[in-house]
């Protein structure tokens, strides 16, 4: 008896397209969903920044004040400045995002995204007028 | 109210192209037609060739899913007059290989799917004289937005991770597993937890959202594979607790 015949299964000739190194460019949420990510990049950075600060002030007065002093400079106040709107933009989308990733629950019904993004919101206000009550009480 | 609209329809044949070039069709213009309608009417009148995949015209099978002016959508929901005054650009589902024309090779996804075992697993059948498992309203409430899937891959389409890492498991198998960890009837979320929570899993997604705004059922799988992260870090944190 005869092996039987192998057969090689018919294979379709695709067209694959590769994926260009600019499609967070193609609509503008992909470019925002980018720009969001990015945004980690100054939130790290000013964590650094902090912990500089941290550092002149265990050195005592005189580095703490040259600290301050560099602060004030040019390049400092520039960085900053980028790092608020991105740390902004950041909370932003994260406070949007907060009711898809959180399922809230209450009584057996899915709490409105709109309540929990609400809430969000509140506790950011609230806690920005406490900072800023404290910061400015002085 | 213009007579005809223009479409721009990518075509590939292997035999013919080694990628896929643009033609040009004049259909006439309809109120009432969708650009599924308009495909139709191309293969009807003008050009028996070109080749597409449709079934219900009516937003159930999840066959009819093409790229529209740069926009994954079912093409039996996708009214000419809300694309006017065109050209209308209609290119297949982008991150699947095209098989030909505006079909594209679906095995992939459909493996995947597979794999998640969307389907109710019971560790013991209850005998049929305890009758049929029953539901309250908010149980099914529960997992009810994510039955709405209808397979029909646009969600993957809209992934720019599915396009750059094809062995993420993707959005609809993940919100399709999340249809039945939530079904009070089922007990294989444990066996769905190894497979979502591996490195193709959930941990993929980097929540970029689109997948939700193109569902043309509001499945909402961008929801579901944040609120499954929670899920699977929850159950690590417990498998680091003494007897978790």
């Amino acid at each position: 008896m005869s092996s039987p015949a192998r057969y090689t299964p018919y294979h379709p000739k695709w067209y694959r397209r590769r994926v260009s190194v600019w499609w967070w460019l193609e609509t503008g949420s992909y470019t925002s969903f980018v720009l969001r990510e990015l945004t980690s990049v100054f939130v790290a950075i000013f964590a650094v920044v902090m912990l500089w600060e941290l550092r002149a002030l265990a050195q005592g007065p005189a580095a703490y004040a040259t600290f301050l002093a560099r602060l004030k400079t040019p390049p400092f106040l520039a960085l900053h400045a980028l790092a608020f709107l991105f740390v902004v933009f950041h909370s932003i989308t994260w406070f949007n995002l907060a009711p898809k990733a959180m399922a809230v629950r209450f009584r057996g019904k899915r709490v409105p995204d709109l309540v929990v993004a609400g809430l969000n919101y509140g506790a950011w206000l609230f806690l920005s007028v406490v900072v800023a009550f404290i910061l400015l009480r002085g | 109210m213009p007579q005809t609209v223009t479409l721009e329809v990518a075509r590939y044949r292997p035999e013919r192209e080694a990628e896929p070039i643009i033609e040009t069709y004049e259909v006439p213009f309809r109120k009432d037609w969708v650009v599924l309608d308009a495909l139709n009417h191309i293969k009807d009148k003008l050009d028996g060739t070109l080749s597409f995949r449709w079934s219900c015209r009516m937003g159930v099978c999840g066959s009819c899913g093409m790229t529209v002016n740069g926009r994954p959508k079912l093409t039996c929901a996708a009214f000419l007059s809300d694309h006017l005054p065109g050209p209308i650009r209609v290119e297949p589902l982008r991150y699947f290989p095209v098989v030909r024309d505006l079909v594209v090779d679906i095995t992939d996804f459909m493996r995947k799917l597979k794999k998640v075992k969307p389907w109710i697993i019971r560790k013991e059948e209850k005998p049929l004289s305890e009758g049929e498992y029953r539901q309250t309203p908010d149980e099914l409430d529960a997992y009810k937005q994510f039955s709405m899937c209808i397979n029909c891959m646009i969600c993957y389409s809209a992934c720019p991770i599915y396009g750059l890492e094809p062995t993420f498991i993707g959005p609809a198998a993940i919100a399709l597993a999340q249809r039945y960890n939530r079904d009070s009837r089922d007990q294989g979320a444990g066996e769905r937890l190894e497979i979502l929570s591996e490195h193709d899993g959930i941990w993929q997604c980097t929540f970029v959202g689109e997948c939700t705004k193109v569902c043309p059922k509001n499945v909402d799988p961008a929801g579901a594979i944040q609120q499954y992260k929670l899920t699977s870090a929850l159950h690590w944190v417990r498998t680091l607790l003494p007897r978790g």
